[in-house]
């Protein structure tokens, strides 16, 4: 945590009153919203941001405390703050239209609830683009008991993708023309490439195969031209986290872009990953990792050296790079890396080998696959795989065999998998779902329609659960695009394959051409939304609203009496 | 009359339809907006299409002139307004009106047509101009990128008149033909991208013997500089 933070989070943290007698802590933190410039060292622009800052807010709070947050909306127009990961009363967890009213211009909403768990997490608005505008924060919640892992000192490295565009505009341009954003699609010379390395003749069949589909292998990154952030600082203005040689760091990383995927290094250093979306998990030691959107890794760094490094993170896409630095004073830097090579995606991330191509698989264009080939593809990854390990020669089962996404450590070492995550003490007793439940996840690249079961939120029904269920959601990704899937109010329990050490987690991110299972404890009575997280995707419609019928009514009336205005 | 009355009749169910209850959106697409110098009079042209609706609905105002400098006139006028409704993941289909009112006599035609993206991107519109002089019209264009900057858009637009119109030098089965080809770059995101290219027009059959009638060329080529404009 940087000093600024800390005097932040100590003027929130003023209004704190112990209760004597063992009694729940209770504290009262005040958040304004704000249109504030924001300077990332390559442009400036007009957006939002928290207590008139661009550094993200860091709420420093207790595991057992009852928090009063007072969001005080100095915008134009109406705002929200989800706490995102948090378990809560639903009429607390802050979207318009299904939790509660919004917070209208001038207006101060009193959120108040209990924090029932620990870890890093964030927040955020759900309204509008405000997001991927700048309204995000961090939250560090510290456990009641001891932490399973020893550590000195923590930095919390918080990223974003800041686009010299607002995201009304974003979302109105990839409207218009989809790929407007889009700088990484093959030319002439990528064909004169392909064909003096692959002959003519493939490289005339590769481009005709993708053109069949109209589709792209560089579809990486549908929003292009951002500058990443770290702590709301650009690659230049250069974050810098202290350190004293010897001592163990832990780095709380919390991406909270609205469309990229980072691949984070610090050359020099290798990470062991403690916790993943706030819930402890079996260390395990990595050289790198990847970070969907709205998730958080927490990993412990030990900086040996009187030197500094860099903490290095690339998009997935290799357009932009987040950089910032961990050091001993401040003012020094270590090397920056060259981004590496931008991957491109394989006929494995459109869920078919290149031979199964031809046969009208993708008859009238949609991304649907043949049911048969997706599965086959899914199964064989899940049976093999799952549960022994990335490291195994088949590659990481959380992405299609054979594809062009499959992450690689630059210095050729370990990088973490969705199978590596074991959690560290299960949260729930494990047991057989009660119902499956599938979501395929579907668009239209042409079109930037992002939908569920071909079905915008617009226009589809609410999924029911019953109090008290085991949900086993089933997640087919028939599109060409790597989905954050995110559930509020209940967690996510990810099936690596782990049992009843399957990691506990708030976003499921689903690789093309993959099927991915989770399960849900049902233990939260009310309305929530589930949607995948790349704020365009939401907005176009790749959204579920989520009721939760039954439940105790005690706690239904309490949390309706939390409610405050 | 009837025509109209149609079209305002599929105007008042699409406005009335829940699909505009989404958050709507709007653009312009500016193709072509240039300056056309060959060897009769030179031209400034455009072809442009407004566009307002959801994913369910769109609304298009898509004009298209050529405004001769020599003769201070314009020698092609041309304004629709078409109703886009997706029928295929690709395409969709167009109800619309067309108003022409250049120089000389004016036509009206109903518009029925696709617009979509072929297999190996080709953009393609494929309209009928309903009336009782109609005509048929195809229109297909390419983007080719040299570089990720430099796009190379070769275009084609055939148009077909199925019956006589000698008002306006179309003869029945003889198409007029404008290829082109125009290198652009892409100077300020895709919003200005300033171009080069020929514009080569053409004439056959009962068209051209219209035109060769009235002692018109049957060809035209031109040398063209302009700008795509993208907001």
């Amino acid at each position: 945590m940087t000093t600024i933070a800390m005097v932040r989070a100590a003027a929130f943290g003023a209004g704190l009153a112990m209760l004597p007698g063992g009694a729940a802590m209770a504290g009262t933190y005040d958040i304004t919203v704000d249109r504030i410039a924001i300077d990332t060292g390559d442009f400036v622009k007009r957006g939002v941001g928290y207590n008139k800052s661009q550094t993200p807010t860091i709420l420093r709070w207790r595991e057992g405390e009852e928090v009063t947050i007072n969001v005080t909306n100095n915008l134009s127009e109406e705002t929200s703050i989800h706490w995102h990961g948090l378990i809560l009363p639903f009429d607390q967890d802050g979207v318009p239209g299904v939790s509660f009213e919004g917070i209208a211009p001038g207006e101060t909403f009193t959120y108040r609830f209990p924090i029932v768990q620990a870890g890093t997490y964030w927040f955020h608005s759900h309204s509008g683009f405000q997001e991927p505008d700048g309204a995000y924060g961090a939250i560090i919640i510290e456990p009641k008991g001891r932490e399973p892992f020893r550590y000195d000192r923590d930095h919390v490295v918080q990223l974003t993708d800041k686009h010299p565009h607002s995201g009304a505009r974003i979302m109105r341009n990839l409207k218009m023309m989809p790929d407007y954003y889009n700088r990484q699609q093959r030319t002439l010379f990528d064909f004169l490439g392909d064909a003096a390395e692959k002959g003519l003749g493939a490289a005339l069949a590769d481009r005709g195969d993708w053109g069949s589909m109209r589709m792209m292998p560089t579809d990486i990154e549908d929003v292009q031209g951002f500058t990443p952030l770290i702590n709301g600082k650009g690659p230049a203005q250069n974050w810098t986290g202290l350190f004293t040689p010897g001592e163990r760091v832990r780095l709380r990383f919390i991406n909270s872009s609205a469309m990229t995927y980072f691949d984070i290094r610090i050359p020099g250093l290798k990470m062991t990953v403690v916790q993943a979306d706030g819930n402890n998990v079996q260390p395990v030691t990595v050289d790198e990792l990847r970070i969907a959107v709205a998730e958080t890794y927490d990993v412990i760094v030990r900086p040996m050296e009187d030197r500094a490094y860099t903490i290095f993170a690339e998009s997935m896409g290799r357009t932009a790079y987040a950089r910032g630095t961990l050091a001993p004073r401040e003012g020094m830097e270590a090397e920056v890396p060259e981004m590496r090579s931008p991957p491109l995606l394989t006929m494995a991330d459109m869920g078919m080998a290149h031979g199964d191509m031809g046969h009208g698989a993708m008859q009238g264009g949609t991304h649907t696959m043949p049911d048969g080939s997706v599965m086959q593809g899914a199964a064989h990854g899940h049976m093999d795989h799952a549960g022994h390990g990335a490291a195994d020669a088949g590659g990481d089962p959380f992405y299609a065999p054979g594809s062009g996404l499959t992450p690689e450590a630059a210095n050729g070492g370990k990088v973490l998998s969705y199978a590596d995550l074991k959690a560290q003490k299960p949260l729930y007793a494990h047991r057989e779902a009660t119902r499956e439940i599938e979501l395929r996840l579907t668009g239209n690249m042409e079109r930037y329609l992002w939908t569920i079961n071909g079905v915008k939120h617009g226009d589809s029904e609410p999924i029911r659960l019953t109090y008290g269920e085991r949900v086993r959601f089933k997640f087919v990704n028939e599109t060409m695009m790597t989905h954050p899937m995110h559930l509020h109010g209940m967690w996510s329990i990810l099936d690596n394959g782990s049992g009843a050490w399957n990691p506990v987690k708030h976003v499921v991110s689903v690789a093309p051409g993959t099927t991915v299972y989770m399960e849900t404890e049902v233990d939260a009575p009310g309305q929530w939304v589930f949607h995948c997280h790349l704020a365009y995707h939401m907005e176009a419609g790749m959204m579920r609203k989520v009721i939760v019928e039954g439940g105790p009514a005690a706690k239904s009336a309490s949390s309706a009496a939390v409610t405050g205005g | 009359m009837t025509r109209t009355a149609g079209f305002a009749a599929v105007l008042a169910v699409a406005v009335a339809s829940p699909a505009l209850a989404e958050s709507p959106f709007w653009g312009v697409q500016v193709e072509q907006f240039e300056y056309r110098a060959g060897e009769g009079s030179d031209l400034l042209a455009w072809d442009l299409d407004a566009l307002a609706g959801t994913d369910a609905l769109k609304f298009v105002w898509r004009s298209e002139g050529e405004f001769a400098l020599d003769e201070d006139a314009f020698e092609a006028m041309e304004n629709q307004l078409r109703l886009q409704v997706p029928v295929t993941d690709f395409f969709d289909a167009v109800v619309g009106v067309r108003a022409d009112t250049p120089e000389g006599p004016d036509r009206l035609y109903g518009v029925i047509g696709l617009h979509g993206l072929a297999p190996q991107w080709f953009e393609v519109d494929a309209d009928l101009f309903v009336s009782d002089r109609p005509v048929a019209r195809f229109e297909v264009e390419y983007e080719g990128l040299i570089t990720n900057r430099i796009v190379l858009t070769p275009s084609i637009e055939v148009d077909l008149p199925l019956r006589d119109d000698r008002a306006i030098g179309l003869g029945a089965w003889g198409p007029k033909v404008e290829i082109g080809a125009r290198l652009g770059y892409d100077l300020v995101d895709r919003a200005i991208s300033p171009y080069v290219g020929v514009h080569y027009e053409r004439v056959f059959g009962a068209t051209r013997r219209l035109a060769r009638a009235a002692g018109e060329d049957d060809d035209a080529v031109y040398l063209v500089v302009g700008t795509r404009l993208m907001f």
